[in-house]
């Protein structure tokens, strides 16, 4: 560790065939004027494709964003695979559209915090540093 | 560019008022003189008032961000009011056809789609058994993305966000029992929209129909994939190749069909305004006629079934006077961009869908207000047909019963306000008719900026459009989050507490093993060999320009082809579309 403060480290990413990018993209903007470290996968991608980015860009939050209702499905392989890579300190974060009851299911199976449609930008900030802050330096 | 300049003379030609005669004075005063009046009412009763009271905002603005007069007069109608015109008759702006709702009121096309054939037709035959007079096909992400639905890419998504189609025989399941010559059935599909096609042809063809007796929609908008809905399986060229296809088949064979629904829905949904909703879409208009007429066909051959979609946002005059103005664009881009002769060439029809995005979470029965209001924008903006969404939208796809209320929303505008009786109601109002001179302005004007670049294709090869409409949507994200951008139940009005318990639609979990098992139950069944030659042939058409790819399509589709074997077939001659993303 340095002494300089951290700069938290971000990957976005889109999973699967949903294409709905409007969102994942206003955050990005939002947390790099935050000045958080930003990096976007763009649409389409696998779990695993996202894992070995996350690892590789070694980022403190990976966050995922899904409005197509396939959360159940990707979210528990992308956790999987973290864990199976030896990078479970990797949070993630799920925003997009989803039931409330799936929430909490994803919260259970690891997931730091789920960002439901229509979190104002000041909270999204907040809740990504507070994510990173209950994990404690690595 | 021409044409907006053209118009800014005319407007400014002084010469053009004088021969007007009468037509000079306003309701029997001289420009000066309400000038005058005017300006003597600002310093009267207007100071007055607001020195005792001043207005909420130092500026008003359309959702758009277009500034905002406190009162419009007949001083802002200029020489706009040569542009109205009278209802089907050119530049459209007061409606496409002469007698509008009084002839036939639009069609109530609620959408349907979720799990396998089978379960959506059963949701159509409700829709049908209420009221709804069109039908409207959402597919699921694999069907979409031309994925077959046990690829690895198709988990999770299989039946959940629109009906599962792989073969032929999903969509003989689709629509059975429905007459397709008695309904008009629109069918929300892009990259793989020729596969739709050729199966919807095959369905017909089956039952014996007559294929000029079909009518419908194809959305096949891929241009609007590319900076705005995000579905895409080839790159934009090749991708243009089948659009162009399509068109020409179904010129050539479906005289009652539209073979594409250039769409500024999405584009708004995306985060674009009204305003870029309107313009990008006719610059996706331009780029189509321009690819179909490359090939020799006359525009006045095609044009007619060119169809159209716009979304019906919060901001009722500005989304009237955006189907005003964008009547009266295309109008001039076809007749003096293109020559077309025939007024069906120049008028434009479009399908309407309230806005998704303004549904919220927080006190969702308010979204029915909301829908109710674009709605009627809508209507009074003059659509041909329009889908309402459901209040349980920001929860999952609509229920039953979500659809049925939004239905009859469309049925109380329809029977109890009486405001189908008069065409175009809002014309002649000075602040919508300025509205419109300003959109289509600036509709022009964007135009311009799309042509200097190059078109279309050349400005989303830039990046151009998906930049535009990420800054709206960064700007629109801001103003809720300040407040300036009021979203009740959401930044104003909040209640605390817990939300209470919504009944949303339930996915079955069964969906994905059902249709994987139909679809291995067309691949036992199928004559491989023949399929493999067939799709040789495809890879043959593919590869030469000159050829139409629908034909061989349909030969595919009956043979038992899967979505998934076209596609891939075709990957193999013109690689996948990986996008640079634009934040």
């Amino acid at each position: 560790m340095n002494e300089e403060p951290d700069v938290i480290r971000v990957l976005l990413a889109k999973v699967g065939l949903d294409g709905h990018d409007r969102g994942i993209k206003v955050v990005a903007r939002v947390l790099r004027d935050a000045g958080m470290d930003v990096v976007y996968t763009g649409l389409h991608r696998t779990p695993g494709e996202v894992v070995q980015a996350a690892v590789q860009e070694d980022v403190d939050v990976l966050g995922v964003s899904l409005l197509s209702g396939a959360h159940m499905t990707i979210i528990p392989d992308i956790l999987d695979q973290l864990k199976e890579t030896g990078a479970a300190d990797i949070r993630v974060v799920v925003g997009g559209v989803m039931p409330d009851g799936d929430v909490d299911a994803l919260k259970e199976m690891g997931v730091a915090e789920v960002l439901l449609q229509d979190t104002p930008p000041d909270a999204i900030v907040a809740t990504l540093r507070r994510v990173v802050a209950r994990r404690g330096p690595r | 560019m021409g044409q907006a300049k053209a118009k800014a003379k005319s407007k400014n030609g002084q010469g053009k008022d004088k021969t007007k005669g009468k037509g000079d004075a306003i309701a029997g005063m001289t420009r000066e003189q309400l000038e005058e009046k005017l300006r003597a009412w600002e310093r009267g009763e207007l100071a007055d008032f607001i020195a005792r009271q001043p207005e909420a905002k130092s500026e008003y603005k359309t959702a758009s961000g277009l500034p905002l007069k406190r009162v419009y007069t007949a001083l802002d109608r200029g020489d706009g009011t040569d542009d109205i015109g009278l209802p089907g008759q050119y530049p459209f702006t007061r409606g496409p056809y002469p007698t509008m709702y009084r002839g036939r009121l639009w069609t109530m096309r609620q959408l349907a789609g979720y799990g396998t054939g089978a379960d959506t037709n059963e949701r159509m035959k409700y829709l049908l058994a209420h009221g709804n007079t069109g039908l409207s096909v959402d597919f699921d992400m694999p069907t979409l993305m031309g994925y077959d639905s046990d690829h690895p890419m198709s988990r999770g998504e299989v039946g959940r966000e629109g009906v599962a189609v792989d073969t032929l025989a999903d969509l003989e399941a689709l629509f059975d029992g429905i007459d397709l010559t008695e309904i008009s059935v629109s069918m929300t599909i892009n990259p793989t929209a020729w596969i739709l096609m050729a199966m919807y042809i095959a369905v017909a063809e089956g039952r014996g129909y007559d294929l000029n007796r079909l009518s419908g929609t194809l959305q096949n908008d891929i241009l609007k994939e590319y900076t705005a809905q995000k579905e895409w399986i080839y790159p934009p060229r090749p991708s243009m190749r089948l659009v162009r296809d399509t068109i020409v088949y179904g010129a050539q064979n479906m005289k009652r069909y539209n073979a594409v629904n250039i769409s500024g829905y999405h584009i708004s949904e995306a985060g674009a305004t009204s305003l870029q909703e309107a313009a990008f879409t006719m610059c996706n208009a331009i780029a189509y006629v321009e690819e179909v007429t490359k090939t020799g066909v006359a525009v006045d051959d095609f044009a007619p079934r060119l169809s159209y979609y716009f979304v019906s946002q919060a901001d009722f005059f500005e989304e009237v006077a955006k189907f005003r103005a964008v009547r009266r664009v295309y109008a001039k881009i076809m007749k003096e961009r293109f020559g077309a002769e025939k007024p069906e060439s120049m008028r434009l029809r479009f399908h309407c869908q309230t806005a998704a995005a303004t549904l919220t979470k927080p006190q969702h029965q308010v979204n029915l207000m909301r829908t109710a209001f674009q709605a009627l924008a809508a209507v009074m903006g003059g659509a041909q047909s329009l889908h309402t969404n459901g209040l349980d939208e920001a929860f999952a796809i609509p229920t039953e019963e979500a659809m049925r209320l939004a239905l009859r929303t469309q049925q109380v505008i329809a029977d109890e306000t009486n405001v189908a009786s008069v065409i175009d109601p809002l014309g002649g109002s000075y602040y919508v008719e300025a509205l419109t001179d300003e959109f289509e302005k600036r509709i022009f004007d964007i135009i311009g900026q799309v042509d200097d670049m190059g078109g279309t294709i050349k400005a989303i090869e830039q990046g151009w459009f998906q930049k535009e409409i990420a800054d709206s949507a960064y700007d629109d994200a801001l103003r809720k989050a300040s407040g300036e951008r009021p979203v009740i139940g959401v930044n104003k009005y909040v209640e605390d507490g817990e939300t209470p318990k919504v009944e949303t639609h339930a996915h079955d979990p069964e969906t994905e093993a059902r249709q994987i098992a139909g679809l291995n139950k067309v691949r036992d069944e199928r004559d491989n060999q023949k399929l493999a030659e067939l799709l040789d042939r495809l890879k043959t058409v593919a590869e030469d320009e000159s050829e139409n790819i629908m034909p061989i399509t349909i030969e595919l589709v009956k043979a038992g082809a899967s979505m998934g074997d076209i596609v891939e077939s075709l990957r193999e001659i013109w690689g996948t579309y990986r996008e640079t993303p634009v934040i």
